[in-house]
């Protein structure tokens, strides 16, 4: 059987996209690189949005790119089912186009915070979550100025309620994101969104404050090779 | 030619840690008397025809669609003359 393919998009100002590649590749996908001007998915299994400043961040984080050729074949196929995760500026696109609630707003404090960050895993019911536990802890690396996330009463009500919110901050809400939210996952658990960086956390060789960043991995190498 | 004005602003319930910023700084600079301050944006939009309702319907789209994130901000739209 064939390796799964995972598509890693690069817009103009994307930086985490080579990161993203080789901790698909560790994991044991073949990471394909996927350019946003293009309209082409190339059959790839999932899509991983990776950080960055695309566009550099005119506008909005994200409100550019989420106009590129290539989100539109990315929108319908994730509504249809695709796995997509998005970190960082990836969550900030997957908020400005909807596939997820909400939006990322300047950090509380104004400043860019770049720190190891302990995070607790609320869901392991997602598509690149499965590998973890409920409630397990893990530490990630997270790297933003505007990571605040902000949604109305009734939406944050719903994702509590529908267990959709993914990971939540520990040891002190780095950029005040209401409920200590950091990362959320869609109706259907295919499309997640987090600040923190599973990318950066994959190899011991880089000063990665953990490994923990290879669940995310592992977790849809399964379920795409289970499918 | 018109020029038709956007301004969007950040709904008020949604923290504005800027304008904050700002709000402190002023007493530094010797402004007394100033409770608050939010920060906005405002595009200046220039159009080849009249700011006519067709043209005006079509800023509205553009400005929540684009200039606008509706799901945090708040826009007013408005003919400069």
């Amino acid at each position: 059987m064939s390796a799964a393919r995972v598509g890693v998009v690069t817009f103009p100002g994307t930086l985490d996209d080579q990161d993203a590649a080789r901790a698909v590749r560790l994991a044991g996908a073949e990471a394909v690189p996927l350019w946003h001007a293009e309209r082409d998915l190339k059959g790839v299994d999932a899509v991983f949005l990776p950080g960055g400043f695309s566009y550099g961040d005119y506008l909005r984080c994200g409100a550019i790119s989420r106009f590129a050729p290539l989100m539109e074949e990315i929108v319908p196929a994730a509504r249809a089912g695709l796995p997509v995760l998005g970190t960082c500026n990836g969550f900030q696109i997957l908020c400005e186009a909807h596939l997820l609630p909400g939006a990322l707003t300047r950090n509380q404090g104004l400043h860019y915070i770049c720190r190891d960050q302990r995070i607790r895993v609320e869901s392991a019911d997602t598509a690149w979550t499965a590998e973890f536990e409920r409630g397990q802890e893990i530490v990630l690396p997270i790297k933003h100025g505007e990571g605040r996330y902000v949604a109305d009463a009734e939406t944050l009500e719903t994702l509590e309620s529908e267990g959709r919110v993914v990971f939540r901050y520990m040891g002190g809400n780095p950029n005040g994101s209401l409920n200590d939210i950091a990362g959320i996952t869609s109706e259907a658990g295919n499309v997640v969104g987090l600040m923190p960086h599973p990318e950066h956390a994959v190899e011991d060789l880089t000063g990665a404050p953990s490994v923990d960043g290879r669940g995310f991995f592992t977790s849809i190498l399964k379920k795409l090779v289970n499918a | 030619m018109a020029r038709v004005i956007v301004d969007v602003m950040l709904k008020p319930e949604i923290l504005d840690p800027q304008g904050q910023a700002i709000a402190r700084a002023l007493p530094r600079l010797g402004f007394s008397g100033v409770s608050d301050v939010r920060q906005g944006k405002r595009f200046e939009v220039e159009i080849d025809g009249p700011a006519d309702e067709a043209a005006l319907s079509d800023v509205r789209k553009m400005a929540e669609t684009l200039l606008a994130n509706t799901v945090i901000e708040d826009f007013t739209i408005h003919v400069e003359s």
